[in-house]
């Protein structure tokens, strides 16, 4: 805990940053402003396994960056690196820094349920918690303490609303949580993330199981929300990133292989490989 | 050849194994159910009284308990069966005997009399015949069947009363001078302990124990007064001409069961079945209720349950969400499952030596000096008896604990964690309410297998007759350490301890009946429960 500014006190969430970064003007970032996450020679090992090397990677405020590559490329681990959820299995090890505006995640006196409230996460799979929706949506203040009715539902409607899903659940937000559909269940893991305001969305392959449609809305969802968060996503499907995306970084065996604006990647990439995997040539 | 390998291959005969399987384990509870129901619920029954007569011109009057084949050793070939009957004579004071054998060839002549009475009582079991004579004293008040029947059953409402009366005085008012009275002596021995023998605080005491003598006396003369308000007697006789007095109070129910209808047979059964549930046995368990007995189960059966569903749950977390998976974890767990499977005396015997010698003791030796030897804690009481049975079903609540954790989805926990929780938040807010079901699931089975358990409460706690419930309106209200009465002990006591062997066979159908009744509505309660629960954390909505 460096700075005040960086590491809010579980009843204030967030808001000194976000507030900050909200009053900004609202255009899209300079290229050149410093960037939100700055991931340096980071490496990771699953036991006596290598899954990460050596990774370099700045990714901007406000935008929204997608990690590509074939099934066991370590993009998923790397997303989970950032907030740090990989602690949870035993015999990880790690080496290199993830800063966050500067503070290291993996520094000594970092706290991990503190990194886990700034960067907020959405599974591939959706997870609600067998409670009601609004329960749902709450969870994460609740864990900090707010117990003010009128300010819970304040923030589930903001939060509901902010995922889109209000319009369709505000009359039944008592209601079990499982009674949603698969697109509205992300929908609301999203809205349950977004909930407690933290600086940065990890969204792990959030539309791989859900129909066209379902994803469709999340895509259109994203496009509103990095008006407000960072947005850093992991997808399989390619014109996902390249519909989504600022930038995009390609993933191969552990390594990441290039990471450039989105439009550079798609249409004119450096390497080879990237060539190769986004023509289809394998994968 | 080949067809029958076809028939193998395509699980047709596997289907009818299984099915079959199902279908005999079925028949076999069916025909238990059946057996102990035919046997027990018929006792209530308010049969016809037969009088028969022999040819040796004897008369045997009672109820038909049992027929069956007189058995000829050594007979060859087709036997000409001959059969004989059971009869339930009653009127054990002048017989001598309960039950009688008769047999079929001897009987000349059977009759059911319209005005023959089955009397049933509170000493002495039931009394077949008739009423005489109603007595007032001396005074003969009614004579002849008819009158002297009509009298005594327009006095046994005021016997009842007379009953309740007497029993209130002896239970409650001197109960509570005896409770009183204890007490003072126990605070005299804890004066005379600290070596105070004499002095003001002692003379009070004494004082104070001379009052509640002299209300003592009055009391046993209250007692006496009320028993004198009905001092009728009725004379009884039997089929043979027997005559036998007793007083009107002892007679609790009167019927001509030849002369009743379907209808008002009903009734009685009815009525039986109530006073079974719910009065308090007589005559060494043989007759009268078990009140006491499923009131013990009940309540043991309940602390049981409150002491290891948090044991059991505490220990699935640790072992489930906190310890390191290894051998040694794995060690516990094979350890925990074989635990299982050690037969519950064993228990018992550990019970007795841990929780009645040692911890009782103990606390006998530190809190209740002044009643020593007499041991308040140091002997066996309903406590004991639960905590013994809680360390017997430990297991199973620990197993269904554990499997209901593994089966939650990493996924939920994840999103928990991801939102900011710590592991003991996660537990606590997510994955306790999502595992509440299997916990139910384990304690509905350690519910059934304490309710059914005997042998380890023999030695902890239970007994034949309990004075007293363990919850009464004495301070502190719930004696935890009394002894108890309990349906399965009770069973065992009735079939095997019992002194009047035909007579308590029914009871301990009826009580296997009632035992089992209480497990199932145990279990249906946390089932019920249980439903709910999974209705509200069902995984699926789509």
């Amino acid at each position: 805990m460096e700075t005040a500014t960086m590491t809010p006190s579980p009843t204030t969430p967030t808001h000194a940053v976000s507030m900050d970064a909200r009053s900004a003007p609202a255009s899209a970032p300079a290229a050149d402003a410093p960037p939100l996450i700055e991931i340096g020679g980071f490496s990771f090992w699953y036991g006596p396994k290598q899954a990460l090397f050596d990774i370099d990677l700045r990714i901007r405020e406000r935008a929204v960056t997608a990690f590509i590559g074939p099934s066991g490329c370590g993009k998923s681990t790397l997303l989970r690196c950032l907030n740090r959820m990989n602690d949870l299995i035993d015999g990880v090890r790690v080496e290199g820094s993830v800063r966050v505006q500067g503070q290291d995640l993996y520094g000594p006196d970092v706290d991990v349920v503190d990194v886990r409230k700034r960067l907020g996460m959405v599974f591939q799979k959706s997870n609600p918690f067998p409670k009601s929706i609004f329960e749902n949506v709450v969870y994460g203040l609740r864990l900090q303490g707010v117990k003010n009715k009128g300010v819970l539902r304040d923030a589930c409607e903001k939060a509901l609303r902010g995922s889109a899903l209000w319009d369709e659940v505000k009359d039944r937000i008592e209601e079990s949580a499982l009674s949603l559909s698969g697109g509205q269940m992300q929908r609301l893991c999203i809205a349950r993330a977004l909930a407690v305001e933290p600086e940065v969305v990890l969204m792990d392959e959030p539309c791989s199981a859900l129909d066209p449609i379902a994803t469709a809305k999340i895509e259109e969802l994203i496009f509103q929300l990095k008006e407000r968060f960072t947005i850093v996503i992991v997808t399989h499907n390619m014109q996902q990133a390249a519909r989504v995306s600022d930038e995009t970084g390609f993933f191969m065996l552990g390594k990441l292989i290039e990471f450039d604006k989105t439009d550079v990647i798609f249409t004119r990439p450096k390497q080879k490989m990237t060539e190769d995997y986004i023509t289809g040539r394998f994968g | 050849m080949r067809r029958l390998g076809r028939l193998l291959k395509g699980g047709e005969p596997f289907i009818w194994l299984t099915g079959s399987a199902l279908a005999f384990s079925l028949l076999m509870v069916a025909g238990l159910l059946f057996l102990i129901l035919r046997n027990g619920l018929g006792f209530f029954w308010p049969a016809d009284v037969w009088v028969f007569t022999l040819d040796d011109g004897s008369r045997i009057g009672g109820r038909i308990a049992a027929r069956e084949a007189i058995p000829e050793p050594g007979a060859k070939g087709p036997v000409h069966l001959k059969y004989r009957l059971k009869v339930k004579e009653g009127n054990r004071d002048v017989t001598g005997a309960d039950f009688v054998w008769v047999d079929e060839a001897k009987i000349v002549k059977r009759e059911r009399p319209a005005d023959m009475v089955a009397f049933e009582r509170r000493e002495w079991g039931d009394f077949y015949g008739w009423a005489k004579a109603v007595k007032d004293g001396e005074k003969v008040v009614a004579e002849g069947h008819g009158p002297a029947y009509r009298a005594l059953l327009s006095d046994l409402p005021k016997a009842r009363e007379v009953r309740d009366e007497a029993r209130r005085i002896e239970k409650d008012e001197i109960g509570s001078v005896n409770y009183a009275k204890e007490k003072l002596r126990l605070e005299l021995k804890r004066l005379e302990l600290h070596g105070v023998t004499s002095g003001p605080a002692v003379a009070k005491l004494k004082a104070r124990e001379d009052a509640l003598t002299a209300t003592y006396d009055e009391l046993v003369k209250k007692l006496d007064e009320v028993r004198s308000r009905l001092a009728t007697t009725v004379v009884l006789e039997t089929v043979d001409g027997k005559e036998k007095e007793v007083p009107v109070t002892q007679v609790l129910r009167a019927d001509r069961p030849n002369e009743m209808g379907l209808l008002a047979k009903a009734g009685r059964y009815l009525v039986g079945v109530w006073s079974f549930v719910s009065e308090d046995p007589r005559e060494s368990n043989t007759e009268g209720g078990v009140f006491p007995a499923i009131f013990g189960t009940v309540l043991m059966v309940m602390i049981m349950s409150l002491v290891v569903t948090p044991l059991g749950v505490l220990t699935a977390f640790y072992l489930r969400e906190y310890a390191v998976q290894g051998p040694v974890v794995s060690a516990v767990r094979i350890a925990v499952n074989n635990l299982a499977g050690v037969p519950s005396i064993v228990f018992g015997v550990f019970g007795l030596g841990f929780f009645v010698y040692f911890i009782g003791g103990s606390l006998d030796r530190l809190f209740f000096a002044e009643s020593l030897p007499t041991p308040t804690w140091g002997t066996g009481g309903i406590l004991w008896a639960s905590l013994t049975l809680s360390l017997l079903t430990v297991p199973v609540v620990i197993v269904a604990a554990e499997e209901g954790l593994a089966a939650i989805p990493r996924g939920m926990r994840e999103a928990s964690l991801a939102l900011g929780a710590t592991k003991f938040e996660t537990m606590w807010r997510v994955v306790l309410p999502a595992v509440m079901p299997s916990i139910l699931t384990g304690l509905i089975l350690a519910m059934a297998r304490a309710a059914g358990e005997v042998a380890p409460l023999m030695i902890t706690g239970v007994v034949k007759l309990a004075p007293a419930l363990p919850v009464d309106g004495y301070p502190p209200f719930l004696h935890f350490d009394r002894k108890f009465m309990h349906l399965g002990f009770h069973i065992f006591d009735v079939g095997f301890q019992s002194p009047n062997v035909d007579a308590a066979r029914p009871m301990v159908y009826n009580t296997t009946v009632l035992l089992l009744v209480i497990v199932v509505a145990l279990n249906l309660t946390a089932i019920v429960i249980r439903n709910r629960l999974r209705k509200k954390l069902r995984t699926s909505g789509i």
